[in-house]
């Protein structure tokens, strides 16, 4: 198992390398720069500008600038944001969003997963189908929707919790966004344990143990549901990186300090060494939980084995 | 009774007597403030954007400030005197005025901010705001290394003489902007790049920087050494990045926000039920127009055809029917409400009744040779926007109605603002908020100098004559007039279609006095009041 993770996390790196020069390349190469606004500034000052940020030199001596920066640590200043280094941003920001990802992701594994193996056991009873009739509600409803619904009528009109902000990570203000963001994680998660687990029910060797005379308990739980879960961990391991790297509608409907803003508005603004902080940050997340998802597949499905 | 009762009894009284001060003494003022976006920066010699200067007026105080009305009063400077040439301007500092950690604000502070700014490495964008002043132009540009040249000298600690390269009128107004606050030259030295930092900046203003978390919040608090501290009623101030309307419009209902800069025309409807002594819109010095392409379009190159594109815009119909939001039609290029300033000098034709105005433009459009065999089409473009889109519809329809064909093409900001400097579109929706209250600051788009500004490079020797005679005019009063035949000038050559002038829109609480509306949409903290 070590040497399979240590391998794993070796191959890596070329990947990291590949993703950052092609963003790196992608973002340069489109129109518009980080100087333009609706008020131009004098072609003199625009010309210090892109020189002070080497803006102005070829476009491999930058990347090759870049790649050296980045191995040493320094991922550079932000341009639209002065006052801080990306790095900096990053390193201010992400914590809100892995705090806000992480408990969607808990509340949404802890209720989407019983939801979907009650469903399957009382499959085609009513049970059922309103759980998947909620589910597929939660799946097509976008959270842009929901969220203002939810902030409506939970904060303007009820006032029982606080509409913004984050104030600090207190648990009264993550609730409505830790809710809104779990959500359509929940319909998913639902609809997947549901589906895996209708077909792990008819399977040959839950047969075996059931005529062996287990308690349908001990079915369930030793076999059944450590069987189904491995399409939902496939799932929960993008979906994981995701959500701890921040969703851009949640983060601005409620104002959360986290970095999922930052991939829309660094984007929008060319403020190129941001955008590449947080590919670089994204990357990463999939990388990691790509692998995590892959060494609990090790637990759940014995014909798995790593050496 | 027993003894423990007693005792009990007594530490209760205790606790309650403890709680009580405490409670007295924690009871701070807080003003929530929704301020439209994150700061780039809270250095003012690097900012650039209306929020910035939210927080920066807040901050720091120039040698002029803005009173609660927007009008000009003596801010650092308890005065001044100026020249009879209108070239030397001499700043009398207030007596006792000292940064946020005590240090004096000297009049070497001025200059040091001053040769700051213009420092050419120091890549401050906003940098030509000052290329009034004598040699800072020069210096900017790397043609004069010697920063001592530039027009601004400390007399002695209190006394600041700043040489202008010319008299210019609006030169106080300018002072109230970012670019010419001071900064704390000792703080500066010793930190560097750190002085910014919550917990190290050192400002001179109301308030010092407490906190500063990027996407979150911005606090800051009353600053004990301010000269006008007595007079500061709110101890503390947060300031959040309210960039989603929508969500900032329920933050505001809930009442977690005291106050909104901006809130989305669709949402007028719904303000003007619900919290319609919340909401207000007031006259704000901005002129959204359209742009067209003289240089490199051959058909905007006739005046029969521009004037016809304008005619056929229906300006009521898009403030009162499209917008809603109080935004009035615009037949000139400086909007009503500029000071000193002999206009606004109107199209010709703006009484003409809009109905004989299609007419009209049929005509002209028939007479210049375009018809139904030979339409004039062309690209119209916009920056990616729910208003600027609606309205780019409705005036694709208007063009429609007198067989003009217009494709609508929209872009982000930063592109489409880059395609405009470079001369790459037909016709294309821009906008210009004033700097300062002058005509000029508009004007100047439309002279040949301004360059890359002067999107569709409309050049006409007149105009230049007029406003260059008028920037070498020290008479307020003349060179208004000046600046008005200008207009009259560039309305008659109709190089650009005034389509509205700017409202500024926000909601304030009932709970919060002193907040005036005013042109500038500039409201200090200092002067407002909190009663929860």
């Amino acid at each position: 198992m070590l040497s399979y993770t240590l391998r794993r996390l070796l191959g890596a790196i070329p990947t990291l390398f590949l993703i950052i020069t092609i963003a790196f390349f992608i973002m340069r190469l489109t129109p518009g720069g980080p100087f333009d606004r609706e008020r131009p500034i004098p072609p003199e000052i625009e010309k210090n500008l892109l020189a002070a940020y080497d803006l102005d030199k070829p476009l491999l001596v930058q990347y090759f600038k870049y790649m050296g920066d980045i191995l040493q640590g320094d991922f550079g200043p932000s341009f639209k944001i002065h006052d801080f280094s990306v790095a900096e941003l990053i390193a201010i920001n992400l914590p809100a969003s892995i705090k806000l990802g992480g408990y969607a992701l808990v509340l949404a594994v802890l209720i989407g997963i019983p939801l979907g193996s009650i469903a399957a056991l009382r499959q085609n009873s009513w049970i059922d189908y309103t759980v998947m009739g909620v589910a597929m509600t939660g799946i097509a409803v976008p959270n842009f929707v929901i969220a203002p619904i939810l902030t409506l009528v939970l904060g303007v009109y009820l006032g029982l919790l606080p509409v913004g902000t984050w104030g600090g990570g207190s648990l009264r203000n993550l609730v409505l966004p830790t809710i809104a963001l779990a959500l359509p994680q929940i319909a998913f998660i639902a609809r997947l344990m549901r589906g895996s687990m209708v077909e792990v029910l008819r399977s040959n060797y839950i047969r075996t143990a059931r005529a062996k005379g287990l308690t349908e308990r001990i079915v369930l739980s030793r076999h059944a549901v450590k069987a189904a879960l491995l399409p939902v961990v496939s799932y929960l391991g993008p979906a994981a990186a995701g959500l701890m790297t921040g969703s851009v509608v949640i983060e601005t409907i409620f104002g959360i300090p986290g970095i999922g803003r930052y991939f829309v508005s660094s984007a929008l603004n060319r403020d190129y060494t941001l955008v590449m902080g947080v590919v670089i940050t994204y990357g990463a997340a999939v990388i990691l939980f790509n692998l995590l998802v892959d060494l609990v597949y090790g637990f759940l499905d014995p014909k798995v084995r790593y050496d | 009774m027993n003894k423990a009762f007693a005792r009990l009894r007594t530490a209760a009284l205790a606790v309650a007597v403890v709680l009580a001060t405490a409670a007295v003494a924690h009871a701070e003022t807080v003003l929530h403030r929704g301020n439209a976006a994150e700061p780039g920066t809270l250095d003012p010699h690097k900012a650039s954007g209306t929020w910035e200067n939210n927080i920066l007026g807040d901050l720091f105080l120039g040698l002029t400030t803005e009173a609660a009305d927007g009008s000009i009063i003596p801010g650092a400077a308890e005065s001044w005197t100026v020249s009879d040439d209108g070239k030397t301007y001499t700043f009398k500092l207030r007596d006792g005025l000292k940064w946020s950690d005590g240090e004096p604000v000297t009049a070497e502070d001025f200059v040091f901010s001053i040769h700051r700014i213009l420092d050419p490495a120091f890549k401050a964008e906003y940098a030509w705001i000052l290329y009034v002043i004598e040699n800072a132009e020069e210096y900017n540009t790397a043609k004069e290394t010697d920063v001592n040249k530039i027009g601004a000298r400390a007399v002695d600690a209190r006394t600041l003489e700043v040489k202008l390269k010319a008299p210019a009128p609006y030169f106080i107004a300018q002072l109230t902007h970012y670019t010419a606050y001071p900064v704390p030259k000792h703080s500066i030295e010793k930190l560097g790049d750190d002085w910014l930092k919550a917990g190290n900046m050192v400002s001179n203003g109301a308030y010092t920087l407490a906190e500063w978390v990027p996407n979150d919040h911005i606090k800051v608090v009353k600053n004990a050494n301010f000269y006008d501290a007595a007079n500061v009623k709110i101890d503390t101030v947060y300031f959040y990045p309210t960039e989603d309307q929508d969500a900032a419009l329920q933050r505001f209902r809930a009442g977690e926000l005291d106050t909104q800069d901006d809130f989305a025309s669709e949402s007028i409807d719904l303000l003007r039920k619900e919290l319609p002594n919340e909401t207000r819109i007031s006259p704000y010095l901005g002129i959204y127009y359209y742009v067209l392409n003289i240089a490199k379009n051959e058909a905007f190159k006739d005046l029969r055809v521009r004037e016809a594109l304008s005619m056929a815009v229906n300006r009521e119909a898009i403030t009162d029917q499209v917008l809603k939001t109080g935004e009035l039609p615009a037949y000139s290029f400086v909007p009503p409400g500029t000071v000193n300033y002999g206009g606004p000098s109107y199209i010709s034709w703006k009484d003409m009744p809009y109905g004989e105005r299609v007419e009209k433009a049929k005509a002209l459009l028939t007479e210049a040779g375009y018809g139904p065999d030979k339409p004039l089409k062309f690209q119209l473009r916009y920056n990616t926007s729910i208003n600027h889109e609606k309205i780019a519809i409705a005036v694709q329809s208007m063009w429609k109605a007198i067989g003009v064909q217009a494709d609508l093409f929209n872009s982000e900001t930063a592109v489409h603002y880059n395609d405009l400097e470079a001369g790459n579109f037909d016709v294309a929706r821009a906008a210009w908020i004033a700097d300062y209250n002058d005509a000029q600051t508009f004007l100047g788009l439309l002279e040949t100098r301004a360059g890359p500004q002067n999107y569709g490079r409309y050049s006409n020797p007149k105009f230049d004559d007029f406003m260059a005679k008028a920037s070498l005019d020290a008479d307020l009063t003349t060179r208004g007039k000046l600046m008005a035949d200008a207009e009259a000038i560039a309305m008659a050559d109709q190089p650009v279609i005034p389509i509205y002038y700017y409202v500024s829109k926000d909601l304030v609480s009932t709970k919060v006095a002193g907040w005036v509306d005013n042109v500038f949409n500039i409201h200090r903290t200092r002067w407002m009041t909190v009663n929860r």
